[in-house]
């Protein structure tokens, strides 16, 4: 089980490696990765302190996508498409904000590419500033919690809706917390033709405030809450969704992160945790969590 | 086979022959035709080995030619202007990731405001990124510099993306007859393309590092050093290519009547041509005055300029191109090449936004150099006056 | 020695492996061996990779921690099904305050 790491130099108890070691993992390290910049990037591509025993390329932040594209052609050119799968490993702000143009053209020709998009909700690399993916009420350094102000205001983009609607043919969420789930899905990606996105909810300890330990607990959490729904979509159509059995309040995901703790005590707060709260519902509705 | 074609045309049989896996295409005025006749090529099966996208934007384009050149791809695309520059990103990495892409940059000028014509504005953005240019001249220039460009880019002691410069419109749109190079000529100059180092499952590396300040200037070193080794590359590259094909474009720069000129016309481009018939005309008149045609930009010929230069007591530069807040590049890359030698020096920025250049203008700018009229330094050719208003 | 300057920054894979990370952390894991199940829950969530359950010499599977790469972030603590690691804080931060 050796395709990442030891040695990188990702924060104790980081989602994303986990996230990444059980994608290579299930894979069995038959694969192209292709990096954009950011966290994971970072932490394991320095110059002769690589942690990756898989064919990687780093190119910028927002190309991942696109070069990954260029790999599938280059397979497909030079007859080696069974040498292995083409991945790529791009975070949200990658993903939904600077590499959305590349994305939607890779989506659209539907080349054969896994695109796993490690969902840590900000730009964590870069100290924690909000992405499309941040969450309502979350304190980032360029939504922060202020007078004026309980963090951030919008809304988390729906790059799910947004992936099934270019018609490829697998979408689903997945969570670190279940990595059983998380392998079966790389795997079932890797057998269907075309182009898969997966979004792999994947905590920071550094950003979101918590501990090594709560990591699992945290993402765990988040799917019990209804916040992070764990579902999949084959050619368009909710094919799957992991049920919830007792279905917890946001509180009980809120109050253990740094970045939610200030909802407790903001003036504002009570209001964004009632809004939290009805996402969860209305998520909970959506996909039909509730046994 | 002689035919007369387009421009357009001429590259895109050329690259054809060049036997590239993979072409992004994505359209911009007024190189969308060389993609658009490699489109119908792939479309007929002429391309062999070859996949071809339209990318979602220039960038898209760019960055696919990275992970297709990473995986062992020979790979090509056209651009220009705002294509160039909005994937001058992906280029200059690609250049740092060491990887031979080959595209042809139809010269056209920079918004704002918008123009789809000729000048050089665009290439110039990109001097400093890390790729190879040159310039050509004629369609035939361009059409036999395709091969170069593959061989030279892909020479293990090279690995550079490669920039081949010609005037849009001006170039692209004309017909002229042209000497369509064929396949087995081709074969014997350009052998597949054999990276030194690719992506495969066999022996997985990792590309595109980053690198700390205890690496990072080391790198840039080892880039200079390739583009220094390129020069060597290059010319016998331009010497072996014209005894295939008995045509002969010269080297880095070609000087005409140099040798006892008092003033030397240096161009780049297709107006080399015009700068020539008139330098011609006032050779005739018993005027000592000479051409330097500047071929290739980068690495520039520095050494061949200064060479070239060393007698003459007046030098004019035709620019097709601003350094806003200084003046024209070319002349800045040719006074640096000549700096203790003491001539005098004049340039000119002419047909700008493709505005044409008549003949007269070039007679009236070379006289009035030759006989002292204006002052030295950076001028604008013909420009209309006009007041500067709000509304 | 000649520092060697790869083509375009290509590293070498698992080259990482130099950097010791096992001095970072504050805690180390234990693993009651009796406990463990080798369920190998610890070994796929580990981020370091440096969790593995290996065969020992009488036939029995066990979770053995690489300490030479182990940050101590407790994710192997915390899932755990059967409660059989336990997180001990390593000798040089036990401090006494006077």
């Amino acid at each position: 089980m050796n395709y990442f790491g030891p040695g990188h130099g990702a924060c104790p108890g980081c989602g994303l490696t986990i996230a990444t070691r059980n994608v290579l993992e299930a894979l069995e390290g038959k694969c192209f990765v292709a990096n954009s910049t950011g966290c994971l990037e970072i932490v394991s591509s320095q110059y002769e302190r690589s942690a990756w025993g898989v064919p990687y390329i780093h190119s910028l932040f927002e190309n991942a996508g696109a070069v990954a594209a260029g790999i599938d052609l280059a397979l497909k050119a030079l007859k080696r498409k069974g040498e292995g799968k083409v991945v790529v490993f791009a975070g949200d702000g990658a993903t939904a904000d600077i590499g959305i143009g590349t994305l939607s053209g890779m989506f659209d020709r539907n080349h054969d590419v896994i695109y796993i998009c490690l969902d840590n909700e900000a730009y964590q690399n870069t100290g924690n500033q909000q992405s499309g993916l941040t969450p309502l009420g979350s304190n980032t350094t360029t939504t922060p919690v202020g007078e004026l102000f309980p963090g951030k205001m919008g809304r988390k983009k729906d790059m799910v809706s947004i992936a099934v609607a270019h018609g490829i043919p697998y979408v689903a969420t997945a969570s670190v917390a279940f990595h059983a789930d998380l392998r079966r899905k790389v795997k079932k990606a890797a057998e269907i033709e075309g182009a898969k996105y997966i979004q792999i909810h994947s905590p920071c300890v550094t950003g979101w405030g918590i501990d090594g330990k709560q990591t699992i607990l945290s993402a765990k959490l988040a799917y019990e809450t209804a916040l992070y729904p764990i579902v999949e979509y084959e050619n368009g159509e909710l094919t799957r969704v992991r049920k919830i059995k007792e279905r917890k309040p946001v509180e009980e995901y809120l109050k253990i992160q740094r970045r939610f703790r200030h909802l407790f005590k903001h003036p504002k707060g009570k209001e964004i945790i009632s809004m939290l709260q009805k996402i969860a519902d209305e998520n909970a509705a959506k996909f039909n969590l509730d046994v | 086979m002689e035919k007369v074609v387009r421009g357009f045309y001429s590259i895109a049989h050329s690259v054809k022959l060049c036997k590239p896996n993979v072409i992004a295409a994505y359209p911009i005025t007024p190189q969308t035709e060389i993609v658009e006749n490699l489109a119908e090529m792939y479309a007929n099966g002429e391309l062999g080995d070859c996949e071809y996208v339209t990318a979602e934007s220039e960038f898209g384009a760019a960055s696919i030619l990275v992970g297709a050149s990473a995986a062992g791809a020979r790979t090509f695309t056209a651009t220009c202007s705002q294509g160039l520059i909005l994937m001058s990103e992906v280029l200059i990495n690609a250049a740092g990731m060491r990887l031979p892409i080959v595209l042809v940059n139809t010269n056209r000028a920079l918004s704002a405001p918008l123009s789809i014509w000729n000048d050089h504005q665009d290439s110039m953005v990109l001097r400093d990124g890390g790729l190879m240019q040159i310039h050509v001249e004629t369609n035939q220039e361009a059409h036999d510099m395709v091969p170069v460009a593959f061989k030279v880019a892909e020479d293990h002691k090279v690995m550079l993306p490669f920039m081949i410069n010609m005037d849009g419109y001006k170039l692209t749109h004309a017909y002229e007859p042209i000497d369509l190079l064929e396949q087995e000529m081709v074969d014997t100059f350009l052998p597949p393309y054999n990276p030194p180092v690719y992506m495969t499952t066999k022996d997985p590396l990792t590309f595109g590092s980053y690198a700390p300040p205890q690496y990072y200037a080391e790198f840039r070193v080892a880039l200079q050093n390739a583009m220094e080794r390129a020069r060597k590359v290059l010319e016998k590259a331009y010497k072996e290519w014209a005894e295939i094909t008995g045509r002969d474009w010269g080297g880095h720069i070609v000087a005409e009547g140099v040798e006892d000129a008092d003033l030397v016309a240096i161009s780049m481009g297709s107006l080399t041509g015009m700068v020539r018939d008139v330098i011609s005309e006032l050779r005739n008149q018993g005027k000592k005055v000479g051409l330097l045609k500047i071929r290739t930009f980068r690495p520039f010929p520095a050494k061949e300029v200064r060479g070239a230069l060393k007698d003459a007591e007046k030098i004019l530069v035709f620019e097709r191109a601003v350094s806003f807040g200084h003046g024209g590049p070319v002349g800045m890359e040719v006074k640096s090449a000549c700096f203790g030698l003491t001539p005098e020096f004049y340039s000119f920025a002419v047909g700008l936004g493709g505005r044409d250049v008549p003949r007269e203008e070039i007679v009236r700018i070379i006289s009035d150099v030759y006989y002292g009229k204006v002052d030295q330094g950076f001028h604008f050719g013909t420009v209309k006056p006009f007041e500067e208003v709000i509304v | 020695m000649v520092m060697k300057i790869t083509l375009g920054g290509i590293s070498k894979p698992h080259s990482s492996k130099t950097m010791k990370t096992g001095d970072w952390g504050t805690e180390y894991p234990v693993v009651d061996e009796e406990k463990c199940t080798a369920c190998k829950t610890c070994e796929y969530l580990c981020p370091d990779a440096c969790i593995v359950v290996v065969e020992k010499e009488d036939e029995k599977k066990v979770a053995v921690p690489d300490y030479e790469y182990c940050k101590g972030c407790g994710v192997c603590f915390s899932v755990c099904p059967v409660d059989a690691i336990k997180m001990e804080l390593k000798d040089i931060y036990k401090l006494e305050v006077c």
